[in-house]
């Protein structure tokens, strides 16, 4: 118990103090771990957590990087501000993709292609919206400064992003330690058993895709401020959702450094194939072996990567089963 | 508005539409007997696409007679990619199932864009725009063989099913897993067969759409989106269900672009699946939900 | 006034009726047995009146509520809880942690809930499977953990659908022993029970269903010689009694 918060304690550390030892480059591949680590923890807690299979977690994405950028783009105001305000209008959309799909109860891959449906009309309208730029997409003024979220360099996106990836893992382990965490996973585990023993299930799993969505837009603001262009294909498409929730499930569903090990694994291995292989000319083949690697981590490690480096590391950290 | 320019559209969805089913045909076989969503459908039918694509450009034989070698051609990869994947992620997590099936995606759509180049191809055939007139109504003579086919293959699907044995114990194990076990059959071929069959009719479905749009390793994207939302239309795994699901789907997105502009067109068919997963999760044709 | 009442309660599937116009009073502190052949309507009655199934027509009264149109968990917040047929552990969670869940119904610190669960879990007998995940227990320990998990939400009424199937004999005897302990701290009991021993030991009065109907009810040592019930058993369940 002390001796796991005391590695993550010199994991922090060692993260913290990585930007003077390493390049710009690298950073930035940091940046992309972070980023998508924290968004897979966003869908790690519906999914993994309380058990609805959303594969439309772009939508929330999207509407929170639309949302703040608007703001700061039409009336001056900070991403910083926006980006709560996004998280309320991706939380809105979130409850009602919940309440359609829990109060009418669809399961497994009913619900899977509820959230795709929704997450692709999103997508489909933003496209043809005048004020977001229509099929050009919205470019986004540079304009380096903390207020405007704006900055020279990856090392403060680095830093902010492991804000969210420590902010999301507080918020996580907050969970896991409440009613609400233990409800989620008996909700996954068995519905009708959770029910039989006074849990609500609509109301916990409503809760579960609220705190989800409401996450995820904050990741979509970080997006928008880091890529300074927006447009509903790279944002908003179901590329995007499956990029979200490859780490989470490599990693290890419903464990909180589940998102995080994943993307350590996944990000560097897509950006690394990425760069050489493109040099190499050989576009494409970076995404066959990528293509390869999951379907090997799927057929290999079915229960995530996680469980795996729990059993290596028991020794090391005694009898704690409270990772 | 004008009666003809409805009657022009709905034609014509109608028989985008016999190509849907074909997709859907192959989408709808595989879940009802395997539980698996596959989500490498569009990225077999780019495939398909290429092969007689390639097939027109070596040896100039049209893709309408060329489908055949199409369909062979993904029966082989249904079946190879069945063995070594599907039938290992049948008894996981639904997440890792969409990983899996995922990846599959990745790796088929990407090897095509490896081989035949990222750039969109429209191979011209000699009655690529030859139309045929009925009073005020033009048809498009490659969409009509195209829905033509389409409805022959999925006729002769329906009669492997119903009178071979293979077929019937395909049908056998959609109906009750257990069961199909229990006679003795070999499940696990049955099984590949069945996801063999499943590709050939989106494979052949790739073929009879060279004539109609640009192929490029990313086309099978919205096709697939869209046998999504005919599959729940007709009810997964009802067979029946995805043929008429695919006209209803093709027509109404043609429809539509009397009121919408046409890169909108999927927003119907998505409201369509939203509306049955609600209202009829079973789907028009499917038993119980 | 009854515990539980049951008015005229029907429920069909298609044509088929599982249940048809049951009514049946239960006591406050008593034990109900349900008994029946398969397929008689005996669970779907059990679901109809912990609101997993909604009733066609007929009242089913709570503590003199009607509570027909109450979702399970709001029944079990009432007092009422059921375990299934098919045991539904929470196997990625362990015993304790699958008790806490069920304790934090009564109470919202996780201390409390804590301290009630291991309660609960010395009470049937688990105390050493405490930090096992549930997916690792044999079926008889699933079936005490399923217990364990009923008696943490505190309830007022238990609905028990055949806990003792599959169990040996020593286990039916532990499990016996168990829930007149439990009887004896004022939880009433409905059990369907096709273990006729557990059933005749228990049960101060029998319900009889057959398709879907009430047939006859009584005191146990009665009901086995009924004309109708011995017909509708006729085999395996009656011989099973006798043995």
């Amino acid at each position: 118990m002390k001796r796991i918060y005391f590695l993550l304690g010199f994991l922090l550390l060692i993260l913290l103090l990585l930007p003077v030892f390493v390049s710009d480059y690298i950073l930035g591949v940091f940046v992309l771990i972070f980023f998508y680590a924290y968004l897979g923890q966003c869908w790690n807690v519906l999914t993994g957590y309380a058990g609805p299979i959303s594969l439309g977690h772009s939508l929330y994405v999207g509407i929170g990087a639309y949302i703040s950028t608007k703001l700061a783009m039409d009336f001056g105001l900070s991403p910083w501000i926006g980006m709560w305000i996004g998280a309320l209008g991706a939380t809105l959309i979130g409850l009602a993709v919940g309440f359609l799909g829990f109060r009418f109860g669809l399961k497994g891959i009913y619900f899977v292609l509820l959230t795709i449906a929704f997450a692709e009309i999103g997508r489909l309208i933003a496209l043809h919206l005048k004020p977001l730029g229509h099929m050009m997409g919205l470019f986004i003024d540079f304009k380096p400064g903390w207020v405007n979220f704006h900055f020279k360099g990856n090392l403060p996106y680095y830093y902010i992003g492991l804000g969210y990836v420590v902010f999301s893992l507080i918020v996580v382990r907050a969970i896991e330690a409440s009613k609400w965490g233990r409800y989620f996973v008996a909700l996954r585990e068995d519905e009708d058993a959770a029910e039989s023993i006074g849990i609500n299930a609509f109301k916990y799993k409503m809760i579960a895709i609220g705190i989800s969505s409401f996450l995820a837009a904050l990741g979509g603001t970080f997006y928008a401020n880091y890529i300074f262009y927006l447009h509903p294909t790279s944002v908003m498409s179901m590329w995007v959702s499956i990029e979200i929730i490859m780490r989470p499930i490599i990693g290890g569903l419903g464990t909180p450094f589940g998102p995080l090990i994943g993307s350590l694994l996944l990000t560097p291995l897509s950006e690394i194939a990425r760069s050489y292989f493109t040099k190499a000319g050989l576009e494409g083949i970076h995404v066959v072996i990528y293509g390869f690697l999951l379907v090997a981590a799927v057929l290999f490690f079915p229960g995530g990567i996680f469980s795996y480096i729990k059993k290596i590391l028991k020794p090391l950290l005694g009898s704690s089963k409270e990772i | 508005m004008d009666l003809s320019y409805v009657l022009q559209l709905t034609i014509s969805g109608f028989l985008m539409g016999g190509v849907y089913s074909l997709i859907a045909l192959g989408l709808s076989l595989i879940f009802g007997v395997m539980k698996v969503i596959n989500f490498a459908h569009g990225a077999m039918l780019v495939w398909g696409m290429y092969f007689s694509y390639t097939i027109l450009k070596v040896t100039g034989l049209d893709p309408f007679f060329s489908f055949f070698v199409s369909a062979a051609g993904l029966f082989v990869m249904g079946y190879v990619i069945q063995r070594t994947v599907v039938n290992r992620i049948m008894p996981f997590h639904e997440a890792m199932q969409v990983i899996a099936m995922v990846g599959t995606m990745m790796v088929l759509e990407n090897l095509a864009q490896l081989i035949w180049g990222p750039d969109p191809q429209s191979p011209q055939t000699k009655y690529s725009l030859s139309t045929l007139w009925l009073g005020k109504v033009m048809i498009d003579l490659p969409r009509l063989f195209a829905f033509l086919i389409a409805i022959l293959i999925a006729a002769l699907v329906f009669v492997f099913l119903k009178y071979t044995d293979l077929g019937k114990s395909i049908r056998a194990s959609a109906d009750n897993r257990t069961g199909a076990l229990l006679v003795g059959t070999d499940v696990n071929k049955v099984y590949a067969v069945c996801f063999g069959v499943g590709a050939a009719c989106v494979g052949a479905a790739g073929s009879l759409l060279v004539p109609l749009i640009p192929i490029s390793p990313h086309t099978g994207f919205p096709f697939k989106l869209t046998s999504f939302c005919i599959v729940i239309l007709g009810g997964m795994g009802s067979l029946p269900g995805a043929m008429i699901g695919g006209l209803i789907i093709g027509v109404a997105e043609s429809l539509g672009t009397i009121f919408i502009p046409s890169s909108l067109k999927q927003v119907i068919s998505f409201s369509i699946m939203i509306l049955i997963l609600l209202l009829r999760p079973q789907g028009l044709f499917g038993g119980k939900g | 006034m009854p515990l539980l009442e049951l008015k005229g309660v029907n429920k069909s599937f298609g044509g088929l009726k599982a249940v048809s116009q049951v009514s049946m009073n239960l006591e406050e502190g008593e034990i109900l047995g349900i008994i029946g052949p398969n397929g008689a309507g005996k669970t779907t009655l059990f679901n109809t009146i912990t609101g997993f199934l909604k009733v066609d027509s007929g009242e089913v009264r709570f503590d003199g509520d009607n509570i027909v149109d109450l979702k399970p968990h709001q029944i079990c917040q009432r007092g009422m809880v059921r375990t299934f047929q098919l045991v539904k552990p929470f196997l990625q969670m362990t015993v304790l942690e699958n008790v806490v869940v069920a304790a934090l119904n009564r109470t919202k610190s996780i201390k409390e809930a804590r301290e009630k669960a291991l309660q609960t879990i010395e009470f049937v007998g688990l105390k050493e499977k405490k930090n096992t995940l549930a997916s690792g227990l044999t079926l008889g320990h699933r079936k005490r953990l399923e217990l364990a998990r009923t008696l943490a939400t505190e309830p007022k009424l238990l609905l028990l659908d055949e806990v003792m199937a599959g169990l040996n004999p020593t286990e039916v005897d532990e499990l016996i022993r168990l829930l007149r302990e439990v009887n004896q701290r004022r939880i009433t009991i409905l059990l369907i029970e096709h273990v006729m021993r557990g059933l005749m030991a228990l049960s101060k009065r029998v319900v009889v269903l057959n398709y879907g109907e009430k047939i006859a009810e009584g005191v146990p040592g009665e009901i086995v010689k009924d004309r109708q019930v011995i017909e509708a058993y006729l085999g395996e369940e009656f011989a099973g009694a006798q043995g």
